[in-house]
């Protein structure tokens, strides 16, 4: 039986959706889950209390249950965000709550001689913070930072539920008009395993690029 | 006026008094040795000075200025004392020369290129500026120790405060250290330095200060301390310190 394979550059818009999605929502949950982890590691009581609890909400419940509050659940508040606002809305807010706790991590892995050294130089809280803390966590970090970025992309997937035709949308949709459920989908996967490969091997060679002798080993000082 | 002005230091960790009003005052050029047993306070009351750990009462002026006055400029006047760990605590993201220059240019506000230069010539005063690129994991003990005091210098602090700047070398590199310290010394830099090194304190200092239990027990020459302690306990101290570490001069 000949196959129509017309559909096949439809996947391709899907595709850059996708991208749209995840780059946006894991620059937002970067930005946020710095803030949520300065705040818990130097917040004292009154900013890491809020902060922990932000992150037990986000990591405690299902993606997909916060997905649909916003998108479906917000507009009885009065808030109607469009599908795509909703989607890096809710995927942001959750990848914010796990990036927060690598962030907490990676900061704490900072030797506190390094913060104590930055102090007594006379650098304020915030100076110490951005140039000698951050930029060590930031290198530490990169490993978890990583396996985050690509969960969030694989994620990113379940927005074919409040009708965004993402790349798992797109074939949702082809699948449903052809019924040539196996192929589509094998070719979906087929996409986001390509996708996977591209950004690791990209956080591969970030890695290697900022690698600082002695940063992220098991060496002192 | 003393350069350095110490009073009645008080600070106590979980209700245990650490140090149990602690006086005493530094002159300008003047190189002063802490000495101890382990546990008797002298990092704590380095800490105190700089107000890394801020004392419960007491007072401590620099130049004039009181560092414990709560609405003083804390970053300022530590910008003012440099500070040299036991563990060096190099930016371990960052070479030696960006170690050395970071200071000037954040805390100081000095343009990149007079900071660079600035660097250049402390890690030259420190025999290191052949080392200058090099990350503080590719350094010995030695050198990056001579690399914080040279990141120290790079402030044109008015004193410099020693926590034991040698104890965590290998024997074989506490000279190199110690030589820089003692031309530091001897150029007219003001010092307070905790060390277990007698060579040192018997050659440099221009006093030595014996502290125990929080309290300074004794303080004089070191001709005098050596010679003819006072103080009972300070005899056997210095006599063990002796017999644990020698004469390294
Ligand atoms: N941050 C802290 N929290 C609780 N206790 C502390 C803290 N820092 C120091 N101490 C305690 O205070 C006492 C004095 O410590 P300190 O480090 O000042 O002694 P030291 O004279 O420098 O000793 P050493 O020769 O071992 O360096 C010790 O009993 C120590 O356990
Ligand atoms: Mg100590």
């Amino acid at each position: 039986m000949a196959f129509d394979w017309a559909w096949l550059p439809l996947l391709a818009h899907g595709l850059i959706l996708t991208l749209e999605i995840t780059v946006t929502c894991i620059a937002f949950g970067i930005a946020v889950g710095i803030v949520l982890a300065l705040m818990r590691v130097y917040g004292g009581k009154w900013l890491s209390i809020p902060a922990s609890i932000y992150i037990q909400i986000f990591r405690g419940t299902p993606l997909l249950v916060q997905l649909l509050m916003v998108y479906y659940g917000l507009p009885s508040w009065g808030i109607s965000l469009s599908a795509f606002t909703s989607g890096v809305l809710a995927l942001g807010l959750n990848t914010a709550a796990y990036q927060a706790e690598y962030f907490r991590g990676a900061i704490q892995a900072v030797k506190s001689g390094q913060l104590l050294a930055a102090r007594s130089m006379g650098m304020n809280m915030v100076q110490a913070a951005r140039y000698i803390v951050l930029p060590q966590a930031f290198r530490i970090v990169i490993p978890s930072w990583s396996n985050e970025l690509i969960l969030m992309l694989k994620y990113s997937s379940i927005v074919f539920s409040i009708t965004l035709l993402d790349l798992m949308g797109v074939g949702k949709r082809i699948a449903s008009h052809n019924f040539r459920y196996f192929e589509v989908y094998i070719v979906v996967a087929l996409f986001y395993l390509a996708l996977v490969f591209i950004i690791t091997q990209l956080l591969r060679l970030l890695e290697k690029r900022v690698h600082i002798p002695g940063l992220g080993e098991t060496a002192e000082s | 006026m003393s350069l350095l002005i110490v009073k009645d230091i008080h600070k106590a960790y979980g209700g245990i008094e650490v140090l149990k009003g602690v006086s005493f005052s530094l002159e300008q050029g003047e190189t002063k040795v802490v000495i101890g047993p382990s546990g008797t306070g002298k990092s704590t009351l380095l800490r105190c000075i700089n107000r890394l750990s801020p004392p419960d009462s007491g007072h401590v002026w620099l130049d004039g200025v009181e560092v414990t006055d709560p609405k003083a400029n804390i970053n300022a006047l530590r910008a003012e004392m440099g500070f040299v760990f036991q563990s060096f605590n190099l930016f371990s993201h960052l070479t030696a020369l960006r170690n050395v220059r970071i200071g000037p240019i954040k805390v100081k506000g000095m343009n990149k290129d007079a900071a660079t230069k600035l660097a250049m010539e402390e890690l030259e005063r420190v025999g290191l500026s052949d080392r200058a690129d090099a990350y503080p994991a590719q350094l010995s003990g030695g050198q990056k120790q001579r690399v914080s005091i040279a990141r120290a210098l790079a402030m044109s602090p008015k004193l410099i405060l020693f926590d034991e700047p040698t104890s965590a070398l290998d024997p074989e590199l506490i000279g190199e250290v110690l030589t820089v310290m003692i031309n530091l010394a001897k150029e007219g830099m003001t010092m307070l330095v905790v060390t277990h090194e007698m060579g040192f304190a018997r050659s440099v200092a221009d006093e030595i200060i014996f502290m125990e239990n929080g309290v300074i027990v004794e303080q004089g020459t070191p001709g005098e301390m050596f010679s003819n302690p006072k103080n009972k306990r300070t005899g056997e101290f210095l006599h063990k310190i002796n017999e644990l570490y020698g004469e390294t001069d």
